[in-house]
């Protein structure tokens, strides 16, 4: 398959379980080193120009990448740290208050639910401000004022110019976000297309529910 | 970005302390084995007890260091760092050298009951905290860049020991015989040469173990 | 002619060739070497463990040069050396120490004498089992070829510290030396079976090579249920 991005556009990327969508996000991240084919962000190369494409991207992924001993303030205060930005109570606590967690801010991650771990997450892709936000299923594991979270953050991301690339199943929330779509199946892509006419191919693929 | 990786580093220990305590626990309970397996003659556990001390602190740090990855990989943290990007040598230098502190923080817990136990005499304490520290910091290298690999790996509990203790026979000669040295007096002049042979391992694992990391975690 | 088929054929003449100076070495260390003359038909030995210890180390050796080339330079078929090299290279340490200890038996009456370079041997033999034991814990190829890369140069790099720091530990007993050999009676045998173990060690590598590559194709091919929906 081949695809083309250009800066500000969103991206939705669709298709049953292991169909390849967290390997394609997590390729685009650098998490994953591709075994063939090639990929660039902003002219960066996903394989040479790892570090560089990992300075404008940000992934939301099906881990948390939170320390479990660690409250939710001091996870978000160790990637501050690493980014060069203020680690300060200041700095942070309006994060976790975007996402609903500030009255958690000083509890352990480990007494935290996954939908709660999630929140964290998404704080924490708000902390790296990237000009490439890759969102994995942000809707799941999270409850319906969560997915208002993931809705405002994915706003927040195409109002600032950023790329967004999202996979999910809610089809209808996430072609709100979206200009275009892509539909895997069996690591191939199976539909390419405007992100509107998605529920059509999904239907036709099997995936709509009836 | 080194202090950031300390700071983290840190942060971690301190949550874990309950942890490190119970690995001093461990050590403490194979050193009373030791004695059983070699006593009760008192001359004999005298003579016998560097080499037990350095046991213990052998097979704690399996316990030590396989810990030391558990959080980063529960919720795979240290990839979240590294995407971030957070430059693998920083991030093994911190848990590097985190390892080596708690492990010299457990030898030193664990020399007391050596004392004890064994009736063993410390006529040179400094001598002997120089070369827990040594010791400690040839154990943390390849120990670190080993435990991370292993953590990913199946069988994780066999592979660290199997992995990490042939390569760490130099430490242990060395230290066993700087430690005996230290205890009973060095008539000639043989410690320095130990001292010298644990920077030697020192001097070549550290900078190879940071440049090999970054392949160890890359996926 | 295949690659396959020429990997195949290339380990076969290896393996032909080093059985038949092995038989020929022998012959020549058991019936045509003279009878030394203070420690008797036990030093015959000699005539396979010098050998042996000549080609483990060259085997390790081997195996840090497949491994720094994968990491350097990358390529599948490093890999593959690389799990062949590590197999027969503990295989031939496994031997030196049986044989070492054979020795040790009737000269000191020990089995093990901590002589520094039979104790290295072993040391070597239980850090690169543990390098094929990490190799069958992990799943994903490229993941495990590139840990396995990494614990040999580890390992191999403590070769020498391992050797001197046993040889001071150990430097009370006096140093045992191999036996002088001298005559052309003596060296004739060795220099055969050197080379024979070596084309042997050279065949195994190949052909485990091979048989590692075939088992990676099949591993890195999609499995039958794709390509039948792709075609």
């Amino acid at each position: 398959m081949s695809l083309r991005l250009a800066p500000g556009e969103a991206l939705l990327v669709a298709g049953r379980n292991g169909s390849g969508k967290s390997t394609l996000l997590r390729v685009l991240a650098t998490a994953l080193r591709p075994d063939r084919g090639t990929g660039a962000a902003f002219g960066f190369d996903l394989v040479r120009e790892r570090d560089a494409v990992r300075r404008h991207s940000a992934l939301l992924g099906h881990q948390a990448f939170t320390y479990e001993t660690l409250t939710a303030l001091e996870n978000l205060q160790v990637a501050a740290r690493f980014l060069g930005r203020g680690a300060g109570r200041g700095d942070l606590l309006p994060l976790l208050e975007e996402v609903g967690l500030a009255d958690r801010a000083d509890d352990v991650v480990s007494t935290f639910s996954a939908g709660m771990r999630k929140r964290l997450a998404l704080a924490r892709v708000l902390l790296q401000d990237a000009r490439l936000v890759l969102l994995d299923e942000p809707y799941g594991t999270l409850d319906p004022p969560g997915f208002v979270f993931v809705d405002r953050l994915a706003e927040a991301v195409r109002r600032r110019g950023a790329t967004l690339v999202m996979a999910t199943h809610l089809l209808e929330r996430g072609t709100a976000h979206c200009d275009q779509a892509l539909l895997l199946a069996e690591g191939r892509l199976a539909w390419g297309g405007r992100a509107a006419d998605l529920p059509r191919a999904a239907r036709a693929e099997g995936l709509q529910e009836c | 970005m080194l202090s950031a990786a300390l700071r983290k580093e840190a942060l971690l220990q301190w949550r874990g302390l309950a942890r490190t305590l119970a690995v001093l626990a461990f050590g403490g309970t194979a050193l009373l084995l030791f004695s059983f397996a070699g006593g009760p003659d008192s001359g004999a556990l005298r003579e016998q007890a560097p080499g037990y001390l350095w046991l213990a602190l052998l097979l704690s740090s399996t316990l030590a260091l396989s810990e030391s990855f558990d959080g980063e990989q529960e919720q795979r943290a240290l990839e979240g760092l590294l995407l971030l990007p957070a430059p693998a040598a920083v991030l093994f230098y911190g848990k590097a050298l985190a390892n080596l502190l708690q492990l010299a923080a457990l030898g030193s817990g664990l020399l007391p009951m050596a004392v004890v136990l064994y009736d063993m005499p410390l006529p040179r304490p400094w001598t002997l905290l120089g070369i827990l520290v040594l010791g400690s910091a040839g154990l943390a290298a390849p120990g670190t860049l080993y435990a991370a690999l292993s953590a990913r790996a199946r069988a994780r509990q066999t592979l660290l020991p199997l992995l990490l203790f042939p390569l760490v026979v130099p430490v242990l000669v060395a230290c066993v015989k700087a430690t005996s040295l230290s205890v009973t007096g060095d008539p000639m002049g043989q410690l320095r040469s130990w001292t010298l042979l644990l920077v030697c391992f020192n001097a070549v694992y550290w900078p190879l173990c940071g440049l090999l990391f970054d392949r160890v975690v890359e996926s | 002619m295949t690659r396959e088929e020429k990997s195949g054929r290339l380990g076969g003449a290896f393996l032909l060739i080093g059985v038949l100076l092995l038989l020929f070495g022998s012959y020549l260390g058991l019936a045509v070497a003279p009878r030394e003359r203070f420690m008797g038909d036990v030093q015959r030995i000699m005539y396979v463990h010098v050998p042996t210890a000549w080609n483990a180390m060259l085997c390790l050796t081997a195996a840090f040069v497949f491994a720094v080339a994968y990491l350097w330079k990358g390529g599948w078929r490093w890999d593959c050396r690389l799990e062949g090299a590590l197999e027969v290279g503990v295989l031939l340490s496994g031997l030196l120490c049986v044989q070492g200890s054979i020795w040790a038996r009737p000269t000191w009456g020990v089995w093990w004498d901590w002589d520094p370079r039979l104790t290295t041997t072993a040391v070597m033999f239980f850090a690169f089992l543990g390098i094929i034991a990490l190799r069958s814990f992990v799943d994903d190829p490229a993941q495990r070829a590139t840990w396995a890369a990494v614990a040999t140069i580890v390992a191999y790099v403590d070769v020498p510290i391992v050797y001197f720091s046993v040889r001071w530990w150990n430097s009370l007993h006096q140093m045992q030396s191999s036996p002088a050999t001298v005559s052309p009676a003596f060296y004739l045998p060795l220099r055969t079976n050197a080379f024979g173990m070596l084309f042997v060690m050279a065949g195994f590598i190949t052909l485990r090579a091979r048989l590692a590559r075939r088992r990676l194709a099949a591993q890195l091919a999609p499995p039958p249920a794709l390509t039948r929906a792709a075609s």
